[in-house]
Parts: C-alpha cells; sequence; structure tokens
C-alpha cells in the first residue's frame, strides 16, 4: 500500500539514471536554476544568517515542548469548530482518511501538493478504495498522469522535460483537438489549468497538506505558487489536512520569521506567491469555505527521532535547498534514492523512517561536500547526522565486508604509526616504480573503482617520512 | 617577526602526501621557514583518521587521534597542507572524545593549534607574498573542507597573484565539489566519476594551463580524470608552486 521503497537498489537505482538521458537533460535546470536564484535572493537580505539562527531557535524551542503545543494546537483547531485525528502510522491515517471519504460518500478528492500524503501512499490507497484523487498541482498532475512519485520535494516533477509533457497530455486530454499548439510552457498551463478547473467544483473532499501548524491559533498554513491549494481547500465541501506533528510552530509571529528564509531558500522568491491560511470550518458569516475541517496528524516515526542524534532533522520545513545543491543529486536525481524523500535530507530522514537497513546506502552516499548544510535555512547539521547513520551501520555490522575488511586492514596499521611507516616505506617506492614514465596507472588492481573511470597518480617516489628521515641524518652528520 | 621567538610549527604531513607527493611536504616546510617557523615533522603520525570516522568506526578514529594528540603536544602550531584532514584534526577531534574531560580538554587545546598551510602562512603569520615564479596560466579549485569548514578561499588566491609569471583564471563552480569525497569515489564510483566530469568540464572551459588546489585527494581524482581524458592540464599543490618547487612531474604526469 505504501510507497514501494527500492533504497536498498540504489547502486543499480543511480546506474539506471546515469543512462536516463531525458532524465540528466532535466537535471541540468537544478544546476542552473535554483542555485543562482537563492543566491541572489539571499544576497538582497543582509539579516538572512539571522533569520536563520532565529528560525532554528524557534523551532529547537517547539520540539522540545512539542507535546505542550501539540496538545494547545489541537484545543483551537476544536475550539474553531474542527477536528484532529492523532496518527500514528501511515496506515492509520489512510484509515481516518478514507473514513471520512465514506462517511461523505466522496467519489472524487482534489489534492494540493503534500509529501506527507505520499509518505503514507494515499492516492494509491485512495483509488483502490474506490475514490480517485486528483493532483491539482502542476508538478503533481503531470507525473499523476505518469504513473510516477515526486523526485523533487518542492519541484515534484522537475526530472521530466517540456516535450515529455506535452505527449503525455496528448494521450490523457484525448477530447482535446488533436492540431492544438502545446509548445510552450504557457500552453501547456493554460490546458492543465482548464482540464483541472472542473475537477474542483466536482470534488467532495479537498486533501492538502501543511507548511505549518499554528498552535497559538489552531491554524493551518500553506504556501504555494499557483493557487491550487487555495482552491482544493475552499471549495470541496470537506478540507482534510494532513500533516506531521513537526509542522507545529508556536505563534504566527514565529511563521513569519520562518516564512523569510523559506521561499528565499526554495526558489529565490521572497515570499511564495499565496501563502493561505485556514482556521476550521467555514464560519456563519464567511463567504466560502468547507463545512468540515479535519487535520491529520501523522507521527509515522517521528517521535521516536525526538532525543536522539537525529532529533535536529525535524527542523526541516522541506525547501529543497539542500538537493538543490547537491552534487549527487544533481547527478541522480531524486527517484534513485528510492523513497519519499530525496537528496541530503532524505538521507538522513529516510533512515529513520524505513530503517536503516533499507535505507543504508543514502547517508552513504554523500561526498561530505558540506554545501547541503552551507545553504539550509535550519542550520540543519546534515552531514553530520549521515555521519551517524554510518556509525549505527558499523556498529550493526550492516556495511559490506569488503569495506570493513578493508578498513580493518587500514586502521590496524594506522594506530601503529612505526609499522605503518615501514610497510609504506617498502610498498610506497614499489608502487612508484610500477607507475613508469606516465607517472600514473589506468589500472591497478584492487583500485578498480577508481581506474575504471579515472587513472590514478602514482606515487613519486619514496614516501616523504623516508626522506625526511634521510634529511635529518645527513644534517646530524654535517654537524661538527 | 624578529622581536618575537620563532613559531614551533610540527607539520602533519597528511597520508596522501607522504605517501604519493612529498614534495608537497618539503613545500609547506620552505614556505613556514621561509616565513620565520621552526618545523619539525613528529614521526608518530600516520592519517587523520578521516577514513575510519566518515565510515562510522569511532574506536579507530579515536585510536588514531589519540596518537596524533600525543605526538604534536609540544608545538606551538600543527599545520597541515590539507584543508580536510586540518578541519578534522581542528573541527572534528573534541568531539570523538565527548564525554571525557581529560582527553577532551587535550583534544581541543590541540586543536585550536591546528591550521591549515595557506591559511596559516596569510592569517597567522600575516604572509603577504611568495618568492617563487611560475610560467602559467592557472585555475584553481576550492576544495570543499577548506572553503566550508575553514572559510579558505581568498588565501591561496592572494598569495598566487604574488607569484611571478603567474594569471589566474577562475573556473565556472570553483566551490563545487570535484566528486572525491574519500572513500566515495570507491564506493559510488559512477556517481563520483560523473561529478568530476564536470568539473574537469569547467577546468576545460577556462584554457588553463595548470590547475592547482589545496587538497591532495580532489587533485588526484581531477588529475585522474583529466589524464583519462587526455588532457595536458598540469596539476599541482598550491604549495608546490608557492613554494618555487615545480620541478618534479605533475600530479599524474604531465602529458
Amino acid at each position: 500500500m505504501a510507497v514501494e521503497i527500492t533504497s536498498p537498489q540504489f547502486k543499480q537505482n543511480t546506474r539506471d539514471a546515469l543512462k536516463d538521458a531525458p532524465l540528466q537533460r532535466a537535471l541540468g535546470k537544478v544546476r542552473e536554476g535554483f542555485i543562482h536564484k537563492r543566491q541572489v535572493a539571499i544576497d538582497a537580505l543582509p539579516e538572512f544568517d539571522a533569520l536563520r539562527d532565529s528560525a532554528r531557535d524557534i523551532k529547537n524551542h517547539t520540539l522540545a515542548h512539542l507535546d505542550l503545543y501539540l496538545e494547545a494546537y489541537e484545543e483551537k483547531v476544536t475550539e474553531a469548530g474542527g477536528h484532529v485525528h492523532w496518527a500514528e502510522t501511515a496506515a492509520d491515517a489512510r484509515g481516518i482518511i478514507l473514513d471520512i471519504c465514506r462517511r461523505v460518500d466522496a467519489r472524487t478528492v482534489t489534492k494540493g501538493k503534500s509529501m506527507i500524503t505520499e509518505e503514507i501512499g494515499l492516492n494509491d490507497f485512495l483509488e483502490q478504495c474506490g475514490v480517485t484523487p486528483v493532483e491539482t498541482d502542476l508538478g503533481e498532475y503531470i507525473i499523476q498522469l505518469r504513473g510516477e512519485h515526486p523526485s523533487h520535494i518542492i519541484a515534484p516533477a522537475i526530472h521530466v522535460n517540456k516535450d515529455q509533457v506535452e505527449s503525455d497530455f496528448r494521450r490523457v486530454h484525448d477530447h482535446l483537438p488533436a492540431n492544438r499548439d502545446l509548445s510552450e510552457p504557457e500552453t501547456l498551463l493554460d490546458e492543465a489549468r482548464r482540464v483541472l478547473r472542473s475537477k474542483y467544483f466536482e470534488a467532495d473532499v479537498g486533501i492538502t497538506g501543511a507548511n505549518f501548524l499554528v498552535a497559538e491559533t489552531g491554524t493551518s498554513i500553506i504556501v504555494t505558487n499557483e493557487g491550487n491549494g487555495d482552491l482544493t481547500q475552499t471549495l470541496p465541501r470537506i478540507h482534510i489536512v494532513v500533516a506531521s506533528l513537526e509542522k507545529i510552530v508556536p505563534t504566527l509571529d514565529d511563521v513569519s520569521q520562518i516564512l523569510r528564509v523559506l521561499a528565499r531558500s526554495a526558489t529565490g522568491q521572497e515570499m511564495s506567491v499565496y501563502t493561505t491560511l485556514s482556521t476550521g470550518p467555514r464560519r456563519d458569516k464567511d463567504p466560502d469555505g468547507p463545512d468540515e475541517y479535519h487535520v491529520v496528524l501523522l507521527d509515522n516515526g517521528r517521535s521516536a527521532m525526538l532525543g536522539t542524534q537525529f532529533q535536529d532533522m525535524l527542523r526541516c520545513i522541506r525547501c529543497g535547498a539542500c538537493m538543490n545543491h547537491c552534487p549527487v543529486y544533481h547527478t541522480v536525481g531524486g527517484h534513485a534514492y528510492g523513497w519519499v524523500y530525496p537528496g541530503p535530507m532524505g538521507a538522513v530522514l529516510t533512515p529513520s523512517l524505513i530503517g536503516i537497513d533499507k535505507a543504508g546506502h543514502l547517508p552513504n552516499a554523500s561526498t561530505f561536500c558540506g554545501r547541503c548544510e552551507e545553504v539550509c535555512p535550519m542550520r540543519i547539521p546534515l552531514p553530520k547526522m549521515m555521519r551517524h547513520w554510518r556509525e549505527r551501520e558499523f556498529e550493526r555490522g550492516i556495511n559490506p565486508a569488503t569495506q570493513r575488511v578493508g578498513l580493518g586492514l587500514w586502521a590496524f596499521l594506522a594506530r601503529r604509526p612505526a609499522l605503518y611507516a615501514f610497510a609504506m616505506s617498502i610498498a610506497i617506492p614499489a608502487l612508484s616504480l610500477f607507475g613508469g614514465a606516465k607517472r600514473r596507472y589506468r589500472y591497478l588492481p584492487l583500485a578498480g573503482g577508481w581506474t575504471r573511470y579515472r587513472d590514478l597518480p602514482a606515487p613519486e617516489s619514496r614516501t616523504f617520512m623516508q626522506q625526511w628521515k634521510q634529511r635529518e641524518a645527513l644534517k646530524q652528520e654535517a654537524r661538527p | 617577526m624578529s622581536d618575537k621567538p620563532s613559531p614551533k610549527v610540527g607539520l602533519f604531513v597528511t597520508c596522501l602526501v607522504d605517501l604519493f607527493r612529498p614534495t608537497v611536504g618539503f613545500a609547506a616546510i620552505k614556505l613556514m621557514e621561509d616565513a620565520g617557523c621552526i618545523v619539525d615533522v613528529p614521526r608518530a603520525q600516520t592519517c587523520c583518521g578521516q577514513p575510519a570516522y566518515n565510515s562510522g568506526d569511532r574506536a579507530d578514529t579515536r585510536a588514531i587521534a589519540e596518537n596524533t594528540i600525543a605526538a604534536f603536544e609540544d608545538f606551538d602550531y600543527v599545520v597541515a597542507p590539507s584543508g580536510s584532514c586540518a578541519s578534522m584534526l581542528k573541527n572534528h577531534y573534541p568531539s570523538l572524545f565527548a564525554g571525557d574531560a581529560g582527553w577532551q580538554a587535550r583534544a581541543e587545546a590541540f586543536s585550536a593549534r591546528v591550521f591549515e598551510l595557506v591559511s596559516f602562512l596569510t592569517d597567522v603569520l600575516g604572509v603577504k607574498k611568495v618568492d617563487a615564479t611560475y610560467e602559467g596560466t592557472i585555475t584553481y579549485h576550492d576544495s570543499c573542507s577548506g572553503l566550508r569548514e575553514l572559510g579558505i578561499k581568498a588565501q591561496p588566491r592572494l598569495l598566487l597573484q604574488t607569484v611571478g609569471g603567474t594569471r589566474i583564471v577562475e573556473m565556472g563552480e570553483s566551490d563545487a565539489c570535484c566528486g572525491f569525497g574519500g572513500t566515495f569515489s570507491v564506493k559510488y564510483p559512477e556517481i563520483s566519476n560523473e561529478i568530476v566530469g564536470r568539473k574537469t568540464e569547467n577546468i576545460g572551459d577556462t584554457a588553463a594551463d595548470t590547475l592547482l588546489a589545496g587538497d591532495l585527494g580532489c587533485l588526484m581524482n581531477m588529475a585522474g580524470k583529466l589524464k583519462r581524458q587526455g588532457a595536458t592540464t598540469q596539476v599541482r599543490h598550491v604549495a608546490e608552486v608557492l613554494a618555487g618547487m615545480t620541478d618534479t612531474p605533475p600530479i599524474g604526469g604531465s602529458d
């Protein structure tokens, strides 16, 4: 029911991704677009780093008092006439949502963009239960037509090129004239908008995620650029918010601070086009809004992260900056990571949620270049936490045997400087000779991982320590 | 410097320089001696421990760190010709001893004295120019650990500008990772290869004849890829050029 996990096949996934020409073409957009736009937005805001500190502190405070704020939030939602449903697992959340849909005899559900509904595998589940989910975010709509999952947490269809979208639209929108012009992004957008418009009115239930839940007021907040979220949550009779419990922040003032780092880090916008606040169902004098307002609060492993080395990960506001700046993500895209959350944030979060035994590759597939931590608006120490996962793997002995043996041999020597120096004084000059006039190897036994793609530079001659020892001895002799 | 006693510097050679590129070690010694330091090389050093540390093996890392700290306790400064190893010694060692007050204090006292070579020359010793000549067009890659964990970006360029006969051309994305990542390069060689491929493309676009950086791991990765692609770019550690010690063949050979 839940999203299929292919993280254990990460290596094969990455090989497939490298051979996928349209994917590689699409990934160029990540490298060129996001990085530059973010930099421009941040250069224009001198207090950006101070805001990051503040945002980090707000979330740290909230996580330290999470129970208190969640209860306060529930109280406020109830006061406003809404309902909070506590879901410990993905299955619980799916069940709660299905119960609501069944009670109102829902046929169609419109959806705003939500990674949490991806995490709980909601679309497939609803379809199997006879409820049709319709994604209304353009990117989500495109991948729904393609039968795919998001490859990026804020740009779900970043792996798809324009010409591919055109052929998907021609295939699915077969009621429209075949000779229509779909050559420009605008024409594609117009068509999606026209097709989706009627869906909003047909839908019985609208499901959105939440970027923030505000304890002070019982408000859920989404930020979008297309306005689809607003239509999703105001037009149907029922609005269901699905959110994980770390989305909570104490006050609206806190939200306004974190919003200042969110869009800048994500898309380079000062603010997203729409920031939509919903508090409870429609009141008597409101011109519109849903009759019922439900919040499904999902834990799904998060409360178990509290008080561990991975608690800081719960500060994440899902801006995507870490993956936008990640050389590994740039190379293989999001699907290779094999579950819902890709890139550096996925490399830390996924093992927490599905287990390090399945997600072991993810925290290892990092060069530790540190760019993710450098750009994270919430100052999450992502490389450090990936290293903590590697420590867990090492303790449990679940990393590959070849690595363990190689590392063990090396560490045995590295802990014994005299023995190390002796061993190297024999090995290195021999290796150096083998390097020949070219001063490099095209192939070296046991170094195939390296030499398959690169030459390996040969050692100059003897080790530094050998030469230093000799130099010092000569100095001694020269002394009167 | 004449009114102050000469600083006593322990050179942390780094394992890659020790094994693959001793010239960098001797260049580092020359640069620091020229700047008035007394440099020595403790024998009881091997590696900073990153291969173990980044593989999750904290026990071996700690054992290696204890050796290193003990070997360098008599020096005013500990200097490494690598941003990555220097950052390991400076930023990561203390965390290995959390909960062990005695060792943690030793580790912190040690870490406070650790510097990467080029930033040590400029920021601690106040070196503003070097006495060296190198005929060529240079492009400089900012290695990740030095750049992000130690703030090394301006320092090597500042000194390279004073090398006679040299012109510096900046490559695109000089601050993007080269794909080395230590054991990453052999654990995920396909991904590493793609990343270094983008790097060598950026290097090629500059038409520079020489590539420099401050970390031998990155340099061996980039040199290895450039040579496999048939590029004639000369690859050297920045210290070799700053010290005027460029008689040895470049990393990975010259053709």
